[in-house]
């Protein structure tokens, strides 16, 4: 009997030192949105080292992040999608959307012959419709000259779990194409006519990656980071764009509101990639709430003035994301001039 | 005094036990009354419409407890052509012997083996052969699904089945062969029709194990929410519905797959139910 509670008090001495380990000069949690968790990795990781902060963020899934920050769990929650008005109504408090990056969601596809392929909205609607069926449909040929299209089946690939990115992979479906927009619509889970489902973006890319003549949509930093093919999308310019740091940019250079909650899809800059957007991160305008201290919401707020800093923006381009416009770190930091705490403005 | 603090504790664990399985069934009637309530009980078992569209919601589990059942007792028919020889040959012919041992061992190491392993073994090397043989077109499906489920509960099926077979009375089978019957015949009337409770009730075990199987079927099933109208077209099951858009869910979708968890626990309930009845009976 000693010795068995001399065993448990070893474990729990040892539970004891690791979890006081970390010599921090605080911590700060989040969860959310995986879409841009690459970024959040590095960025946080690059903070922890500089300010001695710890700052967690658990990849849960916007839908995850936004339950977890109504419930007061977390500091803050990370999405892909801005709450709609109904949204933050039903959110207890007033919650404030700060932008962190941009990125943008590709068309990768599984192909052996096929180096370049080029494709319009409207096509991948069909697609995912299943109206185009075949690689080697006159549609697809249109806007591939020279390129020998396999006669092979498509295999449409579409997200399984809620997520960010199929939203904003809808959104932009549903501006190009009437019928999607009647038939299916723009959320976070859709009714598929076609096409099989993995989970998360590396489930999707694993599957791409597998399937002989598969086509499906993913969070850019997984295309890249796998090495996937990913397709050119004509804009709504009519030019063959391919997804970079520059064309993602050049999707937010139009007037953006006030509280940056927009879609950027397909945007009417010439240059623009048409599958572009931005993702948040949300905080509660009056930090007082679940006995926080003041000490702890300037934390969280110095976190996120942080975030729209140029040190923390310049990062973006190494995963492949895209630092934000002037205009929505100006935006930003001004939302946060109105955060407090009892009132007091921090 | 000793023995009754022992009693005391023993009582409080087995309480506890059946305090949490309540729990769990209360918790799960209270997260699904919403659902329940606003499509209605049978509706909601007999609609395989599912629309997680906020604008048009619309949920039905009939796709899933079709899914589920399919690959379940598929990977049951799947998985019997070589767990009982399996379950004869170390239960009855090499009894004992170095070789049943072996034979034990590497049957009980598949059990160890976590799902997701299967679940992987499934998506690079079965599903290309699949895919390749023509019976799907890339290889995702309940057949997929079901094979790789089968291979999962053999040991289930096999170690409890080669228990019962063995513990066979000596002296019955003897009696048989002082009759001058062959082993077969030993084997099909004597070994089989006295352990037939035993193998059946370890076949059950299995099924239960497959019913509730996620992670290995998830990515090997295809995960669409369509009513499967074949062993090759592509489906999703109770459980993986659960695992891949619980992070997600909310309000209306969030209780009704918590009402699909509620009736995953009814099934499993039921299913082990009639077995426990099937085996009183031969009994």
């Amino acid at each position: 009997m000693k010795r068995l509670s001399s065993v448990i008090l070893a474990i729990m001495g040892l539970f004891l030192v690791s979890c006081g380990g970390s010599p921090s000069k605080g911590a700060i949690a989040g969860a959310g949105a995986t879409f841009p968790l690459p970024y959040y990795n590095l960025v946080f990781k690059a903070y922890q080292d500089t300010t001695d902060i710890l700052v967690t963020y658990g990849g849960v899934g916007s839908g995850g992040g936004i339950r977890s920050l109504k419930d007061k769990i977390v500091d803050f929650a990370g999405t892909d999608a801005f709450l709609s008005d109904k949204e933050l109504q039903n959110m207890p408090s007033e919650v404030i959307h700060i932008p962190t990056c941009m990125g943008a969601v590709v068309l990768a596809y599984n192909l052996p012959s096929v180096k370049n392929l080029n494709l319009s909205g409207e096509i991948i609607a069909e697609i995912f419709l299943g109206n185009i069926t075949m690689w080697n449909d006159a549609k697809i040929a249109g806007l591939n000259e020279g390129v020998q299209l396999p006669e092979m089946k498509i295999s449409p690939v579409y997200r399984s779990d809620g997520s960010g990115t199929t939203f904003v992979f809808s959104d932009y479906m549903s501006k190009v194409s009437p019928v999607w927009a009647d038939q299916i619509g723009t959320a976070k889970a859709l009714k598929w006519p076609v096409g099989i489902a993995s989970k998360g973006n590396p489930g999707v890319a694993g599957t791409i990656k597998q399937t002989q003549g598969a086509l499906g949509y993913i969070g850019s930093e997984y295309g890249f980071s796998l090495k996937i093919p990913m397709a050119s999308l004509m804009n709504s310019s009519g030019n063959i764009v391919s997804p970079t740091t520059e064309s993602i940019s050049a999707a937010a250079s139009s007037d953006l509101p006030k509280d940056t909650r927009t879609m950027i899809t397909n945007s009417s800059a010439a240059d623009a990639y048409p599958i572009s957007c931005f993702t948040w991160l949300l905080i509660y305008k009056d930090q007082s709430y679940n006995d926080r201290t003041i000490e702890q919401a300037r934390l969280t707020v110095d976190l996120l003035k942080w975030m729209l800093s140029q040190d923390a923006q310049k990062m973006t381009t190494m995963v492949h994301y895209s630092p934000l416009p002037t205009q929505a770190i100006n935006n930003s930091l001004e939302a946060l001039k109105g955060v407090t705490h009892n009132g007091v403005k921090l | 005094m000793r023995d009754r603090i022992f009693k005391t504790l023993l009582l409080l664990s087995a309480l506890t036990i059946v305090l949490i399985c309540g729990g769990m069934f209360y918790f799960l009637v209270i997260g699904s009354t919403d659902a329940l309530g606003h499509f209605g009980f049978f509706n909601f078992i007999a609609s395989p419409e599912w629309d997680p569209n906020p604008d048009n919601e619309q949920y039905g589990a009939l796709s899933f407890i079709v899914g589920t059942l399919a690959t379940s007792f598929l990977a049951l028919l799947f998985c019997i052509p070589f767990s009982l020889p399996v379950a004869l040959f170390n239960g009855e012919y090499f009894k004992d012997k170095k070789i049943a041992v072996f034979m034990s061992t590497v049957i009980n190491l598949l059990a160890g083996i976590p799902s997701v392993i299967y679940g992987l073994w499934g998506f690079y090397t079965l599903r290309p052969i699949i895919a390749t043989l023509g019976l799907s077109e890339q290889g995702f499906g309940i057949l997929t699904a079901s094979i790789v489920l089968a291979i999962m509960i053999i040991p289930y099926a096999a170690s409890l089945s080669a228990e019962f077979i063995s513990m066979v009375q000596k002296d019955l089978k003897e009696a048989a062969y002082s009759l001058g019957a062959t082993r077969y015949e030993v084997v099909k009337c004597v070994v089989f029709s006295s352990s037939f409770s035993g193998i059946f009730a370890s076949y059950v075990l299995a099924l239960g194990r497959a019913l509730g199987e996620t992670m290995a079927v998830t990515m090997l099933i295809g995960n669409t929410n369509n009513l499967p109208t074949s062993i090759s077209s592509t489906g999703n099951t109770m459980a993986s519905v659960i695992a891949n858009q619980f992070g997600e869910a909310s309000d209306l979708r969030l209780s009704s797959l918590i009402a699909i968890g509620l009736l995953l626990f009814l099934i499993t309930g039921v299913i082990n139910f009639t077995g426990k009845m099937i085996v009183k009976r031969f009994n």
